[in-house]
């Protein structure tokens, strides 16, 4: 496992080979460095993560060097692995793997394919640096790069204004959630002089007792950071429009991994979120409202990136859900197989667009299951996760797991599994819609280019994946496997169940399974939806807020730059400048040159002297 | 002796690159590159040589200079100041590269007045005796002038002439204090001394501490510069030719910095105790204004020139938090604000070499032509905005953990300071190098001479955000004993 | 009662503000320089007044003090009126008027 600083370093290695080199080695020399320093990455990952399960080591650090020590604050370069990080470096190194793959046919046109893999491999170097990281800070490096390369990414093809548009959106939105974050990092400097994550865990129910003012301020400042993150209810703005970027960026940053770092965050630090109740039930609500929200807009969507965008905004809402009422593993479950089955769905409809040559836009897209066959099974296996189709996919197992916690864990309750069994029921709905839109019905636009097999043989180990992981962990009534959270149970505590029993539980997945086959139903038999319009333009631009916020601070930001451009302060100065200035001319007015106006001041003020000596003279 | 020599290579140098002028035109640039290669080197062996020492003073040389009145030519060398020349004489060879071609006119006086310029920055960094000091704050201040108003671009009288008013209105103030201070601790102790070591912990009436503190303080902050006496340095930096916008932003606003932890806060602890608040606030308030003037600009450099105003505004916010962590935030600062805003005006003069305008409307596009300078301006531009792995984020990311635990509401608007500086950052990289060009350029990327400027710049920003313990080891004994007044639980 | 002292000051008075007078009226540089010479003379008289009612010889030092004086003023004023009229062409002090402000 002291090799295990090869997971982060080759993605950086070869990053950095490429910037520095991409001109000299051409598209296939691109490609192995690209691909092969992640490739690696992955396989070092499995072999140490064997390594770790075999050692029974509850977690291991690594420390590379030290990198600020001032006086008793140490913050050192260290790799930390344990269950928890391991299961994201698993799913970041070997997805990602699968999506470099995939680049390799996707951009192979693509003039600058050198930066898109360089800003790639930098992309998963800064992920795994935020995952594996052994202190907040080294998080924080991790958060603010993988922030840098969704900036990078999404401005691609920054020919166009509206992707750089995009692009700052994006990193200025989640900017705002980082002061949040950086606050709490304050805060815990403060208090606990420390930034080192275990030292934090272990050191805060010392410092604090259960909903003390300072542990629930960090807690929320936490879910700041990870809200703008993982673009949740108010920050999830910036995610739809993120799609700018090409599509295996959509899938590696924007579905798989960079936005559930939220997820990641609250898991790694939930021992103040337990200690902060107010601050998790916030958790849980941001989660159901976002779910419902984001599912709404989803339904609507026209473009077939915006679509699986919100489904992405909407599913990281049921792992906050999770989060939010203690269900722990559930979250990290869910993210696991929705890394895979909405990897598998970005892959799979960038096939489709660049098939009809980059066309989004779904109502011109139709009957491709005949012409793309390939793509529309794997589409239909990804779709089915998403839609949680019972009993045989990984999304069905992960969401039922998130569906029942909600209501049966100790801080969860009825309104939370109305909410997410009514989320279920969207998703459902709007993946049938989608199905049927693009590969159902006329062919509107032809096929004019087949994926390759760099593209398929992803998709195909992707759509594998989606099914298998789900049978990691099965509930109590359907075989009982309990792989992943006895995996991770030395990190997250277990859940605890208040409303438990098995008739109860199989209640909650019979109507878990009904209303995901209803929605379908319904879907397929009344499509297209009638919505009334404006309803319709509501819910497609995502509820109003981009537009609220555009209002409320945008727009005052701009107007206010636009008029104070000269800067006001200045003026202070040119002012005292002009007033010096006009007294000068004022002086410099009775130096007329004029010899007698010059005698005639002497003999005034001569007059006027003596007049004073002489009045003096006499009246004292 | 090696500080004394520091100063006289200096300007040996600079009369040798006049004189030399008469001869050959482009003999001044090399003699001032090779008289900053080996101060740079002479300054580099000596930190490799006292790195980490925990010795407070490594070197001093003293002289006598007008005893009568108390005054020596007093030099005195420690991590502070050691940090300090290294910058400058980094940045001073950098900035004869940057002059390389751009300086057609005049040659051998501009080279002069570089070499003169840095050797005032120098006096400043190294003297220990108040008068000496002033001496040296108003020498660096004429040769700057000149460079200002002689080699800028087309407001450049005007921009000279503010820059000389504000800095020297500042220095009169500071002037009236030192003098000040002479008088009053000659008259309490029967000592007439200018020398630092035996002013400090002068006794002297609150009330009187006060107001010399402020004498000192406004020079600092006008240099700094802070909210509101910040106007003089867009129209400096935007003006002046590259080197002098380098030079300006690397080291001459550190010389403020530097006053502020070398004079203000040992002279006067219990004045700079009694005003901090009000000065973080002046700082936190330069912080978002400085951000949002930057983001309403259209010429590059005086973008940059703003965000210059807001990251000392992190100086100023961190210098008054009485804090090991912010004092070290703040010693970085004022390194890491060097080396990226310096980079980033040398990138708006090569711009400016080869598309002959400043105005970001005019650009755009230029990624496909100048890749190497996209990569170099990404850099910096996120080095700007505080992305970490890079200096400024360790700088700020100290200042705002140790100004928390004076002041949190400061520093919360400080830190959203953050979100701004992400605004006006990614605004420069959208103007110039994204977007539709404008034309179809047929421009050269970076040059070789451009190459050996920029590399360095990039591997000392990385090598400062990722292993920054060398500079906070040598600053540690530096750091005086009121700046940690609070120490982190 | 009028003295033989007082008259004489009230005459230097009377000769000083003709000269005076003249000087602020005039326009003509050589009368100007005149009038200077006038008011030189009237304050000369005026120390031989208050020398004679003192009995001290201080006064007429000083009359003579103001006599050469004058006389290397007159040579300067003179060389200064030449020059300027070789400029401008003309003796009207209002022309040489070009050190305003």
């Amino acid at each position: 496992m002291n090799w295990m600083y090869l997971v982060p370093a080759m993605p950086f290695l070869g990053a950095l080979l490429l910037v520095l080199f991409s001109k000299k080695i051409g598209k296939t020399g691109v490609s192995l460095i690209g691909c092969g320093s992640v490739g690696i990455a992955a396989l070092v990952t499995i072999v140490a993560g064997l390594q770790f399960m075999n050692s029974g080591l509850q977690q291991f650090s690594l420390p590379l060097w030290n990198w600020l020590s001032i006086g008793s604050f140490n913050i050192g370069i260290t790799l930390h692995l344990d269950a928890l990080s391991l299961a994201f470096t698993f799913v970041i190194t070997f997805v990602g793997f699968l999506i470099h793959i995939y680049s390799t046919g996707y951009m192979a046109e693509d003039p600058d394919f050198a930066r898109f893999f360089a800003c790639m491999n930098l992309f998963v170097g800064a992920m795994l640096m935020l995952v594996l990281a052994d202190n907040l800070l080294l998080l924080y490096f991790g958060w603010e790069g993988v922030g840098l390369c969704s900036y990078l990414l999404i401005g691609f093809w920054y020919k166009d204004p509206a992707n750089g548009a995009a692009a700052r959106k994006a990193f200025i939105v989640t900017r705002v959630g980082d002061t949040a974050m950086a606050i709490a990092l304050f805060l815990l400097v403060q208090h606990t002089g420390s930034l080192q994550l275990t030292d934090i865990l272990a050191k805060a129910p010392t410092l604090w007792t259960a909903g003390d003012a300072t542990v629930v301020t960090i807690a929320f400042l936490l879910l700041g950071g990870a809200v703008g993150k993982s673009a949740q209810l108010p920050l999830q703005t910036w995610l739809p429009d993120a799609m700018a970027g090409p599509t295996p960026v959509s899938a590696l940053i924007h579905a798989a991994t960079m936005v559930t770092a939220g997820v990641y965050l609250i898991a790694r630090t939930n021992v103040l979120f337990t200690m902060a109740p107010a601050a998790q039930a916030t958790v849980a609500i941001v989660g159901a409202v976002t779910l419902i929200l984001a599912g709404g807009s989803a339904f609507v969507q026209t473009d077939i990136k915006r679509v699986l965008a919100y489904s992405t905004i909407s599913q990281i809402g049921y792992m906050f859900l999770a989060l939010g009422v203690g269900a722990w593993s559930a979250a990290i479950f869910h993210f696991i197989t929705h890394a895979f089955f909405k990897a598998l769905l970005f892959l799979g409809a960038g096939a489709v667009i660049v098939a009809l040559h980059h066309e989004q836009d779904m109502f011109k897209m139709g009957g491709l299951r005949k012409s793309l066959p390939g793509v529309f099974w794997v589409f239909l296996i990804g779709s089915a996760s998403l839609a949680a189709i019972p009993f045989v996919t990984a999304g069905f197992y992960s969401k039922d797991q998130i569906v029942w916690l909600a209501g049966a864990s100790a801080q969860g309750g009825a309104g939370y599994w109305i909410v997410a069994i009514v989320g279920a029921f969207i998703t459902a709905m709007y993946t049938t819609r989608m199905m049927l839109l693009v590969f159902y019905g006329k062919e509107k636009t032809h096929v004019h280019h087949r994926p390759g097999l760099s593209m398929m043989v992803p998709l195909y180990i992707l759509a594998v994946f989606s099914t298998l992981a789900g049978f990691i962990e099965l509930p109590h009534t359907l075989g009982h496997v309990t792989l992943l959270s006895d995996f991770l149970q030395p990190v997250l505590p277990a859940v605890v169940t208040a409303h438990a029993g098995t008739a109860l539980e199989w209640g909650s997945q019979g109507i878990a399974a009904l209303l995901c086959l209803a929605g379908i139903y319904i879907v397929w038999r009344v499509l297209p939806i009638p919505f009334p319009k404006e309803v319709k333009t509501f819910l497609k631009d995502g509820w109003g807020f981009d537009a609220a916020y555009n209002l409320l601070f945008v727009q005052p930001f701009v107007q206010l730059a636009r008029i104070n451009r000269k800067d006001v302060v200045d003026s202070l100065y040119a002012g005292l400048a002009a007033v010096t200035k006009y007294f000068h001319r004022m002086m410099s007015a009775t130096q007329s040159g004029i010899l007698r106006w010059y005698i005639m001041g002497i003999v005034m003020g001569a007059v006027v002297i003596l007049s004073v000596i002489i009045w003096r003279q006499y009246t004292i | 002796m090696i500080l004394f020599l520091f100063i006289l290579v200096l300007v040996l140098g600079a009369f040798a690159a006049w004189l030399s002028a008469a001869w050959n035109k482009k003999l001044p640039r090399w003699i001032a590159l090779m008289v900053l290669v080996f101060e740079l080197a002479m300054a580099a062996a000596f930190w490799a040589d006292a790195g980490g020492g925990d010795a407070g003073w490594y070197v001093t040389f003293i002289r006598p200079w007008m005893p009568r009145f108390g005054i020596s030519f007093s030099l005195a060398m420690d991590g502070l100041s050691l940090l300090m020349l290294v910058l400058t004489f980094f940045l001073g060879t950098l900035s004869v590269l940057v002059s390389w071609n751009e300086i057609k006119e005049r040659t051998g006086f501009f080279f002069f007045n570089l070499l003169f310029v840095l050797a005032g920055i120098t006096g400043v960094f190294l003297t220990m005796d108040l008068f000496l000091f002033y001496f040296f704050w108003e020498v660096m201040l004429i040769p700057m002038y000149f460079l200002i108003g002689i080699w800028g671009h087309g407001n450049r009288l005007y921009a000279a002439l503010k820059f000389f008013i504000f800095t020297q209105a500042g220095g009169l103030l500071m002037l009236l204090a030192i003098l000040g201070l002479y008088f009053i601790h000659g008259q309490n102790t029967g000592v007439f001394t200018f020398n630092y070591f035996d002013l400090l912990n002068t006794p002297m009436a609150q009330e009187t501490g006060r107001w010399l503190m402020l004498g000192f303080l406004i020079a600092f902050i006008v240099k700094l510069p802070a909210f509101p006496f910040h106007t003089w340095l867009p129209d400096a930096h935007t003006e002046a030719p590259t080197a002098g916008s380098v030079i300006l932003a690397g080291l001459l606003l550190k010389t403020g910095a530097y006053g502020i932890l070398r004079f203000v806060l040992p002279l006067f602890p219990e004045a700079s105790q009694f005003f901090a608040p009000y000065i973080m606030l002046l700082g936190a308030i330069g912080i978002l204004y400085g951000g949002k003037l930057a983001y309403a600009q259209t010429d590059f450099k005086r973008l940059v020139a703003y965000t210059s105003v807001s990251h000392m505004g992190f100086v100023l916010v961190g210098a008054f938090s009485f804090n090991e962590l912010a004092y070290q935030g703040v010693v970085m600062q004022m390194i890491t604000h060097g080396i990226s805003t310096g980079a980033l005006f040398m990138i708006a003069g090569s711009l400016y070499d080869r598309l002959h305008t400043r105005e970001l409307d005019k650009m755009g596009g230029l990624w496909p032509a100048l890749p190497g300078m996209g990569v170099v301006a990404m850099v910096f531009v996120m080095a700007s905005l505080g992305l970490p792995g890079l200096g400024n984020f360790i700088a700020e990311f100290l200042i705002l953990a140790g100004s928390w635990q004076a002041q949190p509401w400061i520093t919360v608007a400080a830190t959203i300071g953050l979100v701004v500086a992400t605004i006006y950052s990614l605004r420069i990289m959208q103007k110039v190098f994204f977007g539709v060009s404008l034309r179809e350029y047929k421009l050269p990327d970076l040059s070789l001479r451009e190459v050996l400027m920029f590399i360095p710049l990039v591997i000392v920003i990385i090598w400062l955000g990722v292993y920054p313990q060398p500079v906070i080891n040598t600053a540690k004994p530096a750091t005086p004993a009121v700046a940690v007044h609070f120490t982190s639980k | 009662m009028i003295t033989s002292t007082t008259a004489g000051l009230v005459l230097a008075g009377i000769l000083f503000t003709m000269g005076l007078v003249s000087m602020l009226i005039r326009r003509n540089v050589i009368f100007m320089l005149v009038s200077v010479e006038v008011m030189l003379n009237a304050a000369g008289l005026a120390f031989i007044v208050a020398a004679s009612r003192w009995g001290q010889p201080e006064g007429q030092v000083m009359f003579m003090f103001i006599l050469a004086m004058a006389a290397a003023e007159v040579s300067v004023g003179l060389a200064l009126i030449l020059q300027l009229y070789h400029q401008l062409k003309t003796l009207d002090s209002d022309e040489a008027s070009k050190m305003n402000g």
